[in-house]
Formats: C-alpha cells, structure tokens, sequence
C-alpha cells in the first residue's frame, strides 16, 4: 500500500494541521517537506479529512500547500546492539554523530540512524535450523561492551516460526541478516540484530512479573538506610529548585548497583547532561572495572530543543530499558524530571484546545503518569532469568507545593517517596531528603527495626527542636536536650552526605551496616554530661571525629585508627560499659 | 515585487488578520498606517488566513491599512558596529546614530547541540565575596537576580556590568522604566564600560510586542560575537516584565492559560532564551545575569518559580544584600576546587554557622536567655554581614577567604566551627 499523502492547511505553533484524503493512522508519524527539509510530526487528531500534527522541530518556514508525507508507522525507537555508551536527543538521533555533521547547532530536519549500518558486532548463534522460536527467542548473541547481548526475535513478530537458516559466527554489519525464519504460512522472513519498536507500547514478553523484594543499592545512607529502592520498583523525587533533584541522580547514576543506567534528560538543562556526558567516559565502574559510560545511555531532550520531542522523550528511554531487561538485566531508569514530561503534554493539550483539568494539566494526566510508572518491574523469563526495570523519576512541583497534580498522580503510582525540602538544602543538609516526611514501601539494607528506631530517635529529636522554639534552650531539660542532641547527630553523620568527597560520596551496603549498628550504640548509651554546654561541645566533638571516619577508606588503617579514637571518646563518657551496651544492643534488635 | 494586501479582516489586541496566499509562518510584514510604520509577524496560518502580531500594537490600524509580507522573519544587523550603541526591541536606534542594516541574522536560532556543549570551566571574578566566595559565578553560566521591587539590583547589574572579567556586555532592557535606562547608559558611561557594550532596551512606555523581542535579538548578537569568539556577559533587566508581556498576549490570543494566567509554555518560553548561555568551544561563551521581581516577595510565583527551574542558581536581593540562603550557584562547584583547597569548606561551614545564628537571632526575638553559644553566633553574625555581606564590599577571592577564617577564629574554637580538621590547622589565623 502506498503511503498517504497530504497538504498543509494551517500552522500555530508547534502543530501543523493537514488536509488528507486517504487512510491516516493515530499516533503515526509524518513528514512535513518544506524548503527541502523533512521536519518529522506525529499525528495527534484526526477531524474528517483534517488531520492535526505535533511538528518535533521548530515549524518556521512553513507554508500554506506544503507536502505532507505520511508513514504508516507508530513514533518507534531502533532496537539492537550498540545502543549502550551513546547519546540520543528524544527521537533517538545520536547527538554526537549529529554534531560531526552539523557543528554547534542542532540543524532541523536532520535526522540520523540510531544504529548505522557502519555498526559491527561478533556474532554467535545459538538457534538452529529447524527449531521453534516466538518473539523474544535468543537467536544468538553478540558481546557489547560488558555485556553478552542476546539478539532476539524481533518483538513485532507475533506469529510461531521455524528457523530456516542462522549465518555462521563472525563479524556482521548490524543490517545485516542474520537469520531467516518461515512463518507459519510458509514465508520466509529475514531478520538482522536490529528491529523497530513503538515507544509508547510496552514490551511485554515474559512469564511472569514478580514483586519488587531486593534492594537496589544507590549508596547513598539516607536511602539505603531509611528510604530504600527496590529492583524492579518505581520512586520519585519532588523538591523545589535548588534542592538538589539533578544532583541526587548524577550520584544515584554513578553509584547504583545495576547493571544498566538509562538517563532521560527530559526538559531540564543542558549543562547538566554535559557533566555527565564529560566525566562518565573518564569515571571507573568499581563493579566491572571499566567505565561507566559503558553501561549508560542518554537520552536528552533538554528545555530549549522542540516541545514534542520532549514528550516522546521518556518513552524512547523506557522503551530502551526494557529491551535490555529482556537480556536478564537490571535497567535503571533515571527520568529527570517528569514534571517537564508532563508539561509538553499541556502545551500540546492547549494547542489541541482540549478543556483542561486542574492547572490546566490535561484531564488523562493521571492514566499516562500511572502508564509510564508501570512499565517498571521485575519479572521472570521463560527459561528462569530475572531481568528489571526501575524507575525513578524527579518531579518539579510548581512552588516546591507537592499538593500540585503532577506531584500527587505519581505519588499514587510509585513505591517510594524521596522528598526534598526546602529547610534542608538551605541549611546545606545534603543529601535534603527529608528523613521524615519520605517514605518507602519497600525494604531495605538494614533491618527494619533498627531503622525504624532511629528514624524515632529523629521524630522525637524534632519534636524537642519545636518544643525548644517555643519554650526556649532553658525551658528544656538535660535529658530532652541530649535526644536533641542524637538527633541533629545523625543527621550531620549519617543523613548527610558529602557527594564530591572521593569516600563519602558512596558508602557500600556492608559499610553502612556496619557503621549504622555503631550508631545505634550511640543512640541507645545513657550519658554522663553534667548540663547542656558541656553536652553540646561533647557532641560536636563526636561529631568532628565521626565525620574524619566518614572520609577515610573502608576497612583502611586510617580507618580504624578513628574509629578506636571515636569509640573511646564514646566510651568515657557514657554509662554503660562496652559489653552493657553490646548486651542492650542484642536484646532490642534481636530475636 | 512582494505583493502588498489592503484588507484587514479582523483586529482584536495586537493580533490583525488578513486574507493571504504563500505566506511562510514565522514570516514579517510592513504594516503601514496613518500612525506610522510597524513590522508584524505571522503568527498563525489557517488557510488563507494569516493572522500576524504587530509589534508597534494595533492601535490606530485601520481595515484598510497596507499590510506588506517581506518575505524573511525577523532580523538584525550583526557587525563590531553594534559596539557602543542603543537599540529598541526591534533593533531600531535609540541613539542618534545611523540604522544599521548590513549582515543582516536571524533571530530565535536553533539550540546548541548538548553534544557540543562542554563542562564550564572559568570563574567570572565580581570582586563581590557574595558572589566570588559563596557563589561563584561561571563562565556560560544562567543565573537570575531574585529580587523584590524596590532593591537595588538595576545598581547591582550595572556594578557587575563594571567590575566583571569579560570581553562584552550585552544589556537587554525589557519594561524598563526611562530613568533606569538612563541610569545604566550613565553609569556605564561613567565607568568606562560604554564602548564594550550594545544596548537593546525596551521601555516601559514602548509597544508591549517589542518586550519580546529584546531577549531573543540580544542573545542573537550575543551568539555571533561568541562564535566569534568573544566571551560575552548578557544582562536581562527585567525577566518579570517580559513573562507579563507573554501573558498579555497569550490572554488576548484567547489561549487557556495555566497558573495565574501565565501560558501553559511559560517554562519552555523562559528556557528558549536562557538556554542559549553556552560556552563554544574552541571560541567565545554567553552567560545571562537576568533581572527576575518576585511580585509580592514569593518564589513560587510561577515566574520565578519556572526560573528557577531553568537557570543554574539563582542569587537573592533582600535589604539590599545577596541572601546567603536560597542563593546557589550550582556551577560553584566546577570552578571552586581550583580556587584554594579551603574554598568550598569555608563556604559550607560559613553559611551552616549563619544558619545557626539565624535560629540564635529569632530565639532571641522571642526574648529567651541567650547561652554562651548564642552569644558567639550572634558575634559571628554580625561580623560576617558588616564584613562580607554589605554589596559595598569590593576585595578579590583570595582576601575574602582570609577575612571568613578571621571572623570564625574571633568568634568560635575549632572544634565549634565543624570544619576538617586538617585544612583549621593549615589557615586557622594564630591570634
């Protein structure tokens, strides 16, 4: 069938409408030709034979009669090997490849292979001629950077075929056919290590999903300890500007425990991908030994490129995730920020002239929020591999005011809640989590009692931080003071945390364990401090001391040697002994 | 010969319409009427027809006005010409000097490709310890001056516009009120700056169209002077006015506004512009210092609520003083760990002290007892705002960083101050 064709009948904005008289799809994508350019748009309406376009460029030059070109296929992303270590704007051009070709600006029209034919990989096959395979079915598979990537049956394929043929091992083009399988009619089909996927379906081929139970390690204390991500589970971060959103991904993309990191830069600031462009390709991955670059990919449609591209954006970025999740990956999905995501959806909601709903938001936000938060998962393959996706996303409420739609629709979807507050990042609280106010559905590196004891120990320390602005420092006894005290110490110590310290930027899961059971000592000793004044510089010293064992190496001398120093500072000034306080230790948190 | 149309079929706020054929969107027009000329651009296609948006305003155009399509979208001359001279919004002389219409640029170009861009690297010295020790500010660096009615900031820009390390300065007025105008052309002047500096500067009493035209041709010039290799300083005054104006039209383009009847594309309005602060390499950069009113004082109206979002920090103006807390440049980082290694340390534990003393200050409003603690915050307090606060102070970097350890060696103890160790006992100042 041929391709439907139209003219362009209007212009505003960033959507083109269209005069067509043959079939037109929803969602399908088109090509508006103007001044010998290509601009892409995907169909958003269709009245009759007027049909309603978002243009992904700046629709600048164009005029009333212009050529209209349309596909037949949904706005889709390349899948296949290659992908990791690269860089795509929101429809998954790479924007390096780009820059070659056009210098500093971003050219419109200009669109490229996301996997060019100039790509070769190692080729090994593990199906036979003969066999039985169903989309999803490893074919063979190729090596790619760290990891061993399965080249499958494409996804779009849904009948049963017989492997007719499999070229032998050894190096191929990624266009390259690598396979041919017959249908079930007798057609014989050939299939390369690359196919097309439409972002806004999810990938659906496994037998079962499962419940997010394993902790996914970020490194970061406050969240391992109190505010813990699964494999697998979905978690947002709100906070107001400044409070440090982006800040807390870079170290969450740096330090996670994943075996794959996908970044979606979705309307925030290029300067900000920069950092991570420029430093990940020098950065050492302590789990493989090579650079972290080679588990990444980015996708980045930030603030000043086309509106629509920014919608498509977080798709094109899931999308990617669960392709490598079929492989038996762990896939972390960063997506900063999602307020922005949404915001392209109003504005082309606006343009659409659809009534809005609350903030002028459109009224389906909620359901597409919800969508893209459930393609995160774990889930179980057919032959027992487990393989996930985890999603977490930034939110930028509006006036840092989380009752505000975008903030409220993915608080109902998401597992864990990490909110940031204004209070902490002016007072220079990093990472500004609020301890008490976040919250997690999931478990995490310590036990849950012990958490949950601290995270008391914090409730009543800010309770008598409220008490004391009211009845002031004198109003407030001895012992009310020194749970104060424990708490602000905690916070300093543990919550806090120095991201550009080479040490305390990442503290791994046995250090925390470790570190937080020494804590809770801490916590749980009567001591000996005759009044406030003393007791105040008593914790500041207990603190000085705590930060140095912060920055020193794990299990290093220079460790120990603090660690002995902090615990006879400890030790001389509390109550109970050594053992004692060891014995109340074991009896509260066990059995 | 463009062909010109003399029927307007409909005129409501700045928006006229007329009945056209091959007319590209984006495209200006000659609109010419008893009251003058004015440029217009189209701003919608629907068949045949065009709707454009005058820049002068509709007011006075009559049905039967000429309406001529030139057949390019806006432009401006781009040469070192442009050195020393005031324009309008529309890149008109203010100045008695001549129109300049050679090398004639598109305006509202395309973005830099992210690829392309790379890590800021240089330090831009103010000679204001706020700004150098605390938040420094960074070459291609977005940073917007939060600020009330009433402040100083106009005087807080130009002083910036005076004392910073760059090649130009490109000063995008928007709403400015005459005196401001005249404030800045004098005091530049005065200082010696003039020559260095192209005014684009839209008052408050001119066509509210031209308000948003100002940033977009000032970063236009900006761009080619930095491909050029020019490290350029943008200041935008004010930020505020020109997201007003945006709202103005979009209200009377009958477009369902979002938050206080600002558009729902405020952000991405807003980050078009700010976006285009980059540093090219291999030649110049662009860094924006704009202007930003809060009304009413509060960061969450959505104006600078949505810059904050967009910029790289932003610096409070309040009593006259840069506001430790809020104020961030989130760029600080990259440049000040080549400063002294005590840099950073200081500026943390500094601000972690003055919020101390903050809590000290407002218990001692409530009128409790004062503990010898208090008593120390309350010194340190006020030595650190007479000292490094007040905007009059004007020392470099280096002599800032001695000045904080001094205040913190006449107020506290070592232990006190809840700062490494190793660097107290490199630059704790023996008394």
């Amino acid at each position: 069938m041929a391709n439907s064709k139209g003219k362009v009948i209007g212009v505003s904005g960033n959507m083109v409408s269209a005069e067509c008289d043959s079939s037109v799809r929803m969602n399908e994508v088109g090509y508006i030709i103007t001044g010998g350019k290509h601009l892409k748009a995907e169909v958003i309406r269709i009245r009759g034979s007027k049909v309603e376009m978002q243009v992904f460029e700046m629709t600048r030059g164009i005029r009333i009669g212009d050529d209209v070109e349309f596909t037949d296929d949904l706005l889709s992303v390349e899948l296949g090997p290659g992908l990791l270590t690269q860089i795509f704007d929101g429809l998954q051009n790479p924007l390096p490849q780009i820059a070659r070709k056009c210098g500093f600006f971003l050219e419109r029209g200009f669109y490229l292979s996301a996997l060019p034919e100039s790509l070769e990989f190692d080729f090994t096959p593990i199906a036979k001629p003969g066999d039985t395979v169903v989309r999803g079915d490893t074919l063979g598979t190729v090596p790619e950077g760290i990891f061993t990537h399965k080249i499958m049956v494409p996804f779009n394929m849904y009948g049963t075929y017989t492997v007719e043929s499999v070229v032998q091992a050894g190096k191929y083009s990624v266009r390259h056919t690598i396979a041919q399988l017959k249908d079930e009619n007798g057609k014989s089909i050939p299939v390369t290590m690359v196919f097309n996927w439409p972002v806004k379906r999810p990938i659906d081929i496994y037998s079962e999903r499962l419940r997010p139970s394993e902790a996914l390690a970020t490194k970061i204390r406050i969240i391992d300890t109190l505010v813990p991500v699964a494999k697998g589970g979905t978690y947002c971060i709100p906070g107001p500007f400044g409070a440090g959103k982006t800040v807390l991904q870079q170290i969450t993309s740096r330090h996670a425990e994943v075996d794959i990191v996908i970044i979606a830069a979705c309307g925030e600031r290029a300067g900000e991908v920069v950092e991570t462009l420029r430093e990940f390709p020098e950065l050492t991955d302590p789990r493989t030994g090579k650079t972290l670059m080679e588990r990444t990919v980015i996708v980045c449609n930030t603030s000043s490129m086309p509106v629509a591209a920014r919608e498509a954006s977080v798709y094109t970025a899931v999308t990617m995730a669960e392709y490598y999740r079929q492989m038996g990956l762990h896939v972390l999905l960063l997506a900063d920020s999602t307020s922005r995501w949404a915001q392209a959806m109003r504005e082309m909601s606006g343009r659409l002239e659809e009534i809005p709903g609350e903030e002028a938001f459109p009224a389906y936000l909620e359901s597409v929020i919800a969508g893209f938060y459930e393609r995160a998962g774990i889930v179980r393959f057919k032959d027992g591999t487990i393989g996930s996706v985890t999603i977490g996303g930034t939110v930028s409420p509006a006036g840092g005011n989380f009752e505000e739609p975008v903030t409220q629709a993915t608080l109902k979807v998401v597992g864990a809640f990490h909110g940031l507050s204004r209070e902490r990042s002016d007072a220079r609280r990093y990472p500004a989590i609020h301890p008490l106010d976040s919250w997690s559905k999931y478990e995490g590196a310590v036990e849950p009692h012990k958490s949950r004891y601290v995270r008391s120990v914090l409730f009543s320390g800010n309770e008598v931080d409220q008490m004391m602005k009211v009845v002031g420092e004198e109003g407030t006894s001895l012992d009310d003071y020194i749970v104060y005290l424990k708490s602000e110490f905690v916070d300093s110590v543990y919550l806090q945390q120095n991201a550009f310290d080479a040490v305390d930027a990442a503290t791994s899961i046995p250090r925390q364990r470790y570190i937080f059971n020494f804590l809770v000592k801490i916590l749980l000793a009567s001591f000996t401090l005759p009044d406030k004044a003393s007791a105040r510089s008593y914790f500041n010293q207990l603190r000085q001391r705590f930060l140095d064992l912060n920055g020193a190496e794990w299990e290093s001398d220079n460790f120990k040697k603090i660690e002995k120093e902090l615990e006879d500072t400890f030790l001389n000034t509390v109550k109970e002994t050594r053992e004692e306080l060891n014995d109340i230790f074991k009896s509260r948190f066990t059995g | 010969m463009r062909k010109i149309y003399s029927k307007i079929d409909y005129i409501a706020g700045n928006v006229i319409t007329v009945k056209a054929k091959d007319i590209t969107y984006g495209e200006l027009a000659l609109v010419t009427s008893e009251s003058g000329e004015s440029l217009a651009e189209v701003i919608r296609l629907d068949g045949d027809n065009v709707s454009l948006q005058v820049f002068a305003g509709s007011r006075g155009i009559a049905t039967d006005d000429e309406v001529k399509f030139l057949g390019h979208p806006m432009q401006v001359s781009f040469s070192d010409n442009l050195m020393g001279r005031i324009f309008t919004g529309s890149g008109k002389p203010r100045d008695k000097g001549p129109e300049l219409t050679e090398n004639l640029i598109e305006i509202g170009g395309p973005s830099v490709n992210p690829a392309k861009r790379i890590v800021p690297r240089n330090m831009i010295r103010t000679g204001i310890p706020m700004i150098d020790l605390f938040n420094s500010l960074v070459e291609s660096q977005k940073l917007p001056i939060f600020s009330v009615s009433g402040e100083p900031y106009n005087e807080l820009l130009a002083r910036i516009a005076l004392q910073a390390e760059v090649d130009m300065i490109i000063l995008g007025g928007m709403g400015l009120k005459y005196d401001d105008y005249l404030f800045f052309r004098d005091s530049l002047e005065q200082g010696g700056a003039l020559s260095r500096t192209i005014f684009f500067v839209h008052t408050a009493a001119d066509p509210i169209v031209e308000c948003l035209l100002v940033p977009d041709i000032a970063l236009a010039v900006a761009e080619r002077f930095a491909l050029k290799g020019k490290r350029v300083l943008v200041l935008l005054t004010d930020m505020t006015n020109f997201s007003d104006a945006l709202k103005e039209i979009s209200i009377t383009m009958e477009k369902v506004p979002s938050n206080r009847g600002y558009p729902g594309d405020l952000y991405s309005q807003l980050a078009a512009r700010y976006e285009k602060a980059v540093d090219f390499e291999g030649a110049g950069s662009i860094t924006i210092l704009a202007v930003t009113t809060m009304p009413g004082d509060d960061v969450t109206h959505p104006v600078p609520d949505n810059t904050g979002y967009i910029t790289e920090g932003q610096f409070y103006l309040r009593n006259g003083r840069i506001e430790p807390f809020g104020s961030l440049s989130r760029l600080k980082q990259l440049v000040n760990k080549k400063t002294r290694e005590d840099h950073r340390s200081l500026m943390d534990g500094m601000i972690k002290l003055y919020a101390n003393f903050k809590e000290s200050l407002e218990k001692k409003a409530m009128g409790f007892r004062m503990s010898e603690w208090d008593q120390k915050l309350l010194k340190y307090g006020d030595l650190f705002e007479s000292k490094l606060m007040d905007l009059s102070v004007n020392i470099p970097l280096e002599k800032a960083m001695d000045l904080g350890w001094q205040i913190l060696s006449d107020c506290f103890t070592k232990e006190e101050t809840g700062l490494r160790t190793e660097l107290m006992n490199q630059f704790w100042p023996e008394n």
